[in-house]
């Protein structure tokens, strides 16, 4: 099932800046909303995004409930070198997903 | 010349009975618009872009769908329908269409669960299930870009009638219809909002309002909330009656699923 | 013509109903506190930094078609060079439940140094974007955008 969507160039020149864009299937549930019958929903969303680029950091982003749901991430990063970029969605009630996107950097 | 109080007060019946009928007069074919050009920039641009759109979540999983092995008879839309992009493509555009077993015509939702009881030997999806939404939004998806073209014939022509009716009749509460909001004063604001022409050119689309993928159905359930009347159930004859009137007077517009709106 | 009370009734609310002047809706007390809550939240990302005006641009539709899904972009001016980079960028709101909306880490292998994502806005109000600079000084920059409710929703209008 798609939890999540990568959306970036399978190429690029070496030093290049790509764009990402990235979205995730999360109702981003913010904790403020209640029931019919007035009780609370508890909140549960994605607390952080992580992009790492053949096992480096290079992007991370905290999420808020001010977040919408569905979040899109969108971002650049250098393209240095051939390898993998790795994103992690990482959140409540142990909510984890990780896509994979292969580049290649000439 | 000079008229007699009887023939004055016929000319008089006559002027209110035709400015009473050019009151819900339908939006002539060349000033039809989409609702997609009522929103703001950024928001046309998030449907605009596969990137972006979070409908494209759900038509993903439709594809996943698509693919996968159900029911007793063990078979995946694939089995029988093979590259959706082919087989698919203009069907939604198509829909609601005649179905001579139930001698109706029946919605894309439907024809979906005929294929899964039918032909795959499974259980129907549940209206507004993910797995339903997910398969409709990728049938859907194969036409984009095609226009709307739903066959009016003897056949369809008197269910075609019942969804018009249904479009002009005073309902509810507020004893509005239809056609007084959207044929007659599409373009002005109501509680903060543009009203569109509602059109169902999208469907299922991303309501930001629901955040998340809905059908027409399930709009239609709006609309009438709001208007103070009884919303008939998803997959009602009365709901499909009227979804095939509301994609005639659409025909000839370009299916845009999965639209995003407000 | 309206032939009936009923008719002329709706057509004078439809023809009226302009959007409203972009006045927020917010309890009085409510919108106090919320606004401390920001103020706070403002502290602990920069502590007792001085926060200058530029360099950032935080883009938002001025008029937005609906609050639970407003399209938001962040965008700083910056070389971002080992010596010289955007360390962090912060999102906050005044009148939201909670000021923190994002924050985002990270360096010159970000190329540019933006984020574009989707947030919540439960008023109209001012949205504030801040930047750390790898050298220790703060920029922002703010937004203002309007909200109003959607018509025909599914629990009805409130």
């Amino acid at each position: 099932m798609a939890r999540a969507v990568v959306t970036m160039p399978a190429q690029a020149k070496r030093g290049e800046i790509i764009e990402i864009k990235t979205l995730a299937q999360h109702p981003m549930e913010t904790g403020f909303r209640r029931t019919q019958t007035g009780e609370l929903i508890p909140r549960d969303i994605i607390r952080r995004f992580t992009c790492t680029y053949n096992g480096v950091e290079v992007y991370r982003a905290d999420l808020h409930p001010a977040i919408a749901a569905n979040p899109l991430i969108a971002f650049t990063t250098i393209a240095t070198e051939t390898g993998t970029l790795t994103f992690q969605w990482v959140g409540d009630n142990g909510y984890t997903v990780t896509e994979i996107a292969p580049i290649r950097v000439e | 010349m000079s008229f007699s109080a009887g023939v004055r007060f016929l000319l008089l019946a006559a002027a209110c009975f035709i400015s009473a009928r050019a009151l819900t007069a339908e939006i002539p074919l060349g000033e039809r618009r989409s609702g997609y050009e009522l929103m703001a920039r950024e928001t046309r641009a998030i449907q605009d872009d596969d990137a972006t759109n979070p409908g494209m979540l759900w038509v993903l999983d439709g594809e996943a769908l698509w693919n996968k092995k159900a029911g007793a008879a063990d078979r995946s839309c694939a089995d029988c329908h093979g590259d959706a992009r082919e087989s698919m493509k203009a069907v939604a555009a198509r829909y609601p269409a005649f179905d001579t077993a139930r001698g109706r015509p029946v919605n894309l939702e439907q024809r979906i669960n005929g294929c899964r009881t039918g032909r795959q030997k499974a259980a129907p999806l549940a209206y507004e299930s993910k797995d339903l939404l997910a398969l409709s939004a990728y049938v859907a998806r194969q036409s984009h870009g095609l226009p709307i073209r739903v066959t009016i014939d003897e056949r369809t022509r008197p269910f075609l009638a019942a969804g018009k009716e249904t479009f002009h009749r005073r309902q509810g509460q507020l004893n509005l219809s239809c056609a007084l909001c959207h044929d007659d004063n599409w373009g002005k604001h109501l509680a903060g909002s543009v009203i569109p022409q509602a059109h169902p050119t999208g469907y299922p689309l991303y309501r930001l309002e629901w955040q998340g993928l809905g059908s027409l159905g399930r709009r239609l359930r709006n609309c009438l909330t709001g208007m103070r009347a009884q919303a008939p159930e998803l997959g009602s004859d009365e709901f499909v009656d009227l979804e095939l009137y509301l994609m005639w007077r659409a025909r000839e517009m370009k299916i845009e699923t999965p639209a995003v709106r407000p | 013509m309206p032939t009936t009370r009923r008719e002329f009734l709706i057509f004078a609310a439809v023809s009226l109903a302009a959007p409203a002047a972009a006045e927020a809706q917010l309890d009085p007390n409510l919108a106090a506190s919320r606004k401390a809550a920001f103020q706070e939240a403002l502290r602990r990302v920069v502590g007792d930094a001085q926060v200058r005006r530029g360099r950032v641009k935080l883009q938002l539709p001025p008029l937005i078609d609906n609050g639970n899904s407003v399209p938001l972009s962040v965008a700083v001016e910056s070389p971002m060079t080992a010596a010289d980079h955007v360390k962090a960028i912060h999102v906050l709101t005044e009148k939201n439940p909670l000021p923190d909306v994002v924050s985002v880490a990270l360096g010159p292998r970000a190329g540019r140094a933006s984020l574009a994502t989707r947030v919540r806005l439960a008023d109209t109000q001012t949205v504030t974007a801040i930047a750390q600079m790898s050298d220790g000084s703060f920029w922002s920059d703010s937004a203002e955008v309007v909200v109003t409710l959607s018509a025909c929703l599914e629990e009805g209008l409130i």
